[in-house]
């Protein structure tokens, strides 16, 4: 899939401006509130027309202001899951979910109701209301009546803004599912650091209605001026690693990377399991000879690839661990005294401790497997 | 309560005739009541406050006044009344048909009101999510905004009910008072009270006609807790 999008429309005082072409399997559009994603996503589900622009999916031109095309939202093919759910209050959660098979024409219908259902969990729910239904659930038809109209694409706008910690845990190994055992390809709007971290292929990075950076997710994640100020706190380094085995006696899991054996706390992932890790920046300390007599359980050997300057008075290093870059974050004061610079063969700390839910996805890998 | 049921035969016509009439007005006005309550709720185009005003216009006017508007446009010699007769063979003038228009016109400010509002209050984004799954705005519109804005319909079609069972000005101006054909209950109740002993068959007609009132409003009461309660709206 091919998404190809070159727009400008102005609402008001705001002016979105947004030029990017992804092919990722799940592309993040990503920036603070009032950064224009939201709009964005609008414009490709044909909610709105764009004052000026072209949208085309695999070459299918959706809106092309120049030609005079405008292609009418019911005509798109495009699924949509808005943050508010949005079902049918007067159809039971099986209306709901038959909705789209309607009008997709039956050659066209690749999505099984058997298999959505049972993919998102909600076989039991079948009977009931929309409001008879939990904020996570309702979230959850929500994603299964968009897939089941067969879109080509699909689009989730913030669908886990509007729900609590415990709700969003619920909803996130869907999300994984759909990304993983399906072939559509999904946009996703968020403002989330971990929700990208987690989910995203690719990261289409938007503020003030521009986008200023795109690329994959762990190009994306390192670049800390990119996140929102309320975010930055979050983002750091992602990994892809394996489970290696579990330290039963002291309840931990390793993890195998290219940087080196992370130890993080147990895991509910099978030997073998990849997990996407996110090491924040603030949680990574630097140490320029192999510590020793440190609770500290995890100890990188790098070198140093890039040093960049933070919010005051923090500077911002990148670590190049084997390849693998890690970043820490640590004050300038730091930096000077440890005499940090370019090359210099360094060691990153980081506490086992400082791995949650949050940055390991252990909170979903439970709900997976059980 | 003898006497209360041993109605005329010309009585029992009147109760028939009304039932009818308001039956026939109702039904009528529902389709256009949609159309209008549609375009004020959600049109946006030159002349709208005009047509609002032209809508409630019977709910302003003396009832005697939208009659003879009636009679100059839907009589024997007004243009709409010979256009429909040549055309249609459909006469209005000093018929029961005359009658369900009038009590129509006089019902569809109440109607279109009562179906305005329950489309002002549905949540449109709801329907831009069907959209998204693929239906087209008339689907849209069958399958999701008719079936929430069904309370509402039900509202205005007994509120119209309601008026044509009562509507006597317009009525007796546009097609008179005619037994057995235009004698709708006010009309049968306002021709007792002009008679000497008039007095028992004037109460008679009263009483059924609060009746029926009452019969009318407990249904939809009930009709519209049943679609609320099936709907289940937060």
């Amino acid at each position: 899939m091919t998404l190809s999008v070159d727009i400008n429309h102005r609402l008001g005082d705001f002016a979105v401006e947004a030029k990017f072409d992804s092919a990722g399997r799940l592309t993040a559009l990503f920036g603070p509130s009032g950064s224009g994603k939201s709009t964005v996503i609008n414009l490709i589900a044909g909610l709105i027309r764009p004052d000026k622009g072209r949208i085309a999916v695999d070459g299918r031109v959706l809106v092309d202001t120049d030609a005079r095309i405008f292609v009418p939202m019911h005509k798109r093919r495009i699924g949509m899951v808005f943050q508010d759910a949005r079902l049918f209050p007067h159809m039971s959660v099986a209306a709901n979910l038959r909705y789209g098979r309607w009008f997709t024409p039956s050659t066209e219908r690749y999505a099984k109701i058997d298999a959505v259902v049972e993919l998102l969990g909600i076989g039991h729910l079948l009977d009931r209301r929309p409001a008879r239904l939990s904020g996570g659930e309702k979230q959850r038809v929500a994603i299964g009546r968009a897939l089941l109209a067969s879109p080509k694409l699909l689009l989730m706008d913030e669908p886990l803004a509007s729900l609590d910690e415990a709700r969003k845990a619920e909803i996130l190994p869907y999300v994984e599912r759909l990304r993983d055992e399906t072939k559509i390809p999904i946009v996703y709007v968020s403002h989330s650091v971990a929700e990208v971290a987690r989910l995203a292929s690719d990261v289409v990075v938007l503020a003030q209605g521009k986008v200023v950076a795109s690329g994959p997710t762990e190009a994306i994640m390192q670049r800390l001026d990119l996140l929102p100020a309320e975010e930055r706190g979050e983002g750091g380094a992602v990994l892809d690693t394996k489970v290696l085995h579990h330290d039963e006696a002291f309840g931990m899991t390793v993890l195998g990377s290219q940087a080196g054996e992370i130890r993080v706390p147990r895991l509910a992932r099978p030997a073998g399991a990849t997990v996407r890790l996110r090491i924040r920046a603030r949680d990574v300390m630097i140490a320029t000879e192999q510590p020793t007599g440190l609770s500290a359980l995890n100890i990188l050997a790098g070198t140093i690839a890039a040093v960049r300057p933070g919010i005051e008075p923090t500077v911002e290093i990148a670590i190049d661990c084997n390849g693998a870059i890690v970043l820490a974050r640590i004050t300038e004061q730091s930096k000077r005294t440890l005499r940090l610079s370019l090359g210099r063969q360094v060691f990153a700390v980081i506490k086992t401790v400082s791995f949650d839910s949050a940055t390991t996805g252990a909170g979903l890998s439970v709900e997976a497997d059980g | 309560m003898n006497w209360l049921l041993d109605l005329t035969p010309d009585e029992w016509n009147a109760v028939r005739l009304s039932i009818k009439v308001a039956t026939v007005a109702m039904i009528a006005s529902l389709p256009p009541g949609i159309l209008i309550a549609l375009l004020l709720a959600r049109g946006r185009f030159w002349g709208k406050t005009l047509l609002n005003g032209l809508v409630h216009l019977p709910l302003i006017l003396p009832p005697v006044v939208t009659g003879y508007l009636l009679l100059l446009s839907f009589g024997r010699r007004g243009p709409a009344g010979v256009f429909l007769a040549e055309h249609f063979g459909i006469v209005f003038s000093f018929r029961w048909t005359g009658a369900a228009l009038a009590c129509g016109v006089m019902g569809f400010p109440l109607m279109v009101r009562a179906i305005r509002l329950s489309i002002e209050a549905v949540d449109r984004r709801i329907e831009a999510a069907a959209g998204t799954l693929g239906a087209n705005p008339l689907w849209v519109f069958a399958t999701i905004t008719l079936p929430l804005i069904l309370p509402g319909l039900i509202a205005g079609a007994i509120l119209s009910f309601a008026k044509a069972m009562g509507e006597f000005g317009a009525t007796i101006t546009f097609v008179s008072n005619i037994p057995n054909e235009t004698q709708t209950l006010p009309s049968a109740i306002y021709t007792f009270t002009q008679v000497p002993g008039g007095d028992a068959g004037a109460l008679r007609l009263t009483l059924i006609s609060i009746g029926i009132s009452m019969v009318a409003l407990v249904a939809s009461e009930v009709l519209a807790r049943r679609v609320g309660q099936r709907m289940d709206i937060e």
